[in-house]
């Protein structure tokens, strides 16, 4: 099976670029579209942002409530599990650290869920410590539905299938637990340094 | 991007070893009978995902890599096909 690698613009020779770029992976200028279902259109009225699961107590904030929060710009770079990396991509969040401040929880993994019934899965302390977002705008402007807008997660030091788009919530989780890709091949964890794409990597 | 299943021809006949298209599936979910011919694909993803037309459930996802497919039909309750 050969699929056709859009957007491939030839390889750089920044060595620079390079030493950001993990094994297998080549550089892309644009920002490809990768999607495993129709874009959801959220109705911001309707929508909310849940933390629930193995909490003492669920919080849900409105998107106007989750708006209200305190934001962060970050620059990162990015890599997708079918190869192409994207270097200094602007995006601005809610660090999860703020959204999960003073949860107690014995849980030690969480599972992202989305519109359209996409999940993922990962470790707690993969989304604290600075490292994770819920991001809203790219490049300054509000969040394109086909990159996950209104709102994905943002954790850039995982392969970016764990960024889940159209984001709606995480349920903490005493065991982990695989998501829609990790269910079916994908790595559990999916470190690109690590070249964790598929089961047994 | 959303295409039909006959987007998937040459990967279904690779991994079934017959021609599927002209397969009847059914949704899992809401039990539409459909082509798989017919499906909703999305190509563009780490992995293939074929979708009920009807009410968009996942009826197959394929991945492929290291030499290796795993192919979940947890959303296809029945595909019906001719003996070659």
């Amino acid at each position: 099976m050969a699929f056709i690698s859009r957007g491939f613009k030839g390889k750089r020779r920044d060595p620079a670029a390079s030493s950001r770029l993990p094994p297998g992976q080549y550089l892309v200028d644009g920002f490809p579209v990768l999607s495993a279902g129709p874009t959801p259109r959220a109705d911001l009225a309707q929508w909310t942002f849940s933390i629930e699961g193995e909490v003492d107590e669920p919080r849900r904030w409105t998107w106007e409530e989750f708006r209200r929060l305190p934001s962060e710009k970050v620059t990162v770079d990015i890599h997708c599990v079918t190869k192409w990396s994207k270097l200094d991509t602007s995006w601005t969040g809610v660090s999860l650290d703020t959204l999960l401040e003073g949860v107690e929880t014995a849980a030690d993994y969480a599972m992202v869920f989305s519109d359209g019934g996409y999940t993922t899965n990962l470790p707690l302390e993969d989304l604290t410590g600075g490292k994770a977002w819920i991001a809203f705008e790219y490049d300054g402007r509000p969040l394109d539905p086909e990159h996950g807008g209104p709102a994905r997660l943002l954790v850039p030091h995982l392969y970016f299938w764990k960024s889940a788009k159209w984001v709606r919530g995480i349920a903490l989780q005493l065991q982990d637990e695989p998501g829609f890709w990790e269910s079916n091949g994908y790595h559990l964890y999916g470190d690109p340094w690590r070249e964790q794409r598929y089961w047994g990597d | 991007m959303k295409l039909d299943g006959n987007a998937v021809a040459g990967l279904l006949r690779e991994i079934f070893a017959v021609e599927m298209t002209l397969a009847a599936s059914t949704c899992g979910g809401c039990g539409a009978v459909h082509p798989v011919g017919r499906v909703d694909v999305y190509l563009n993803a780490p992995g293939v995902v074929l979708r009920c037309p009807s009410c968009e459930q996942v009826l197959m996802r394929i991945v492929h890599g290291k030499g290796r497919y795993w192919l979940d039909l947890a959303g296809i309750r029945r595909l019906e096909f001719p003996d070659s």
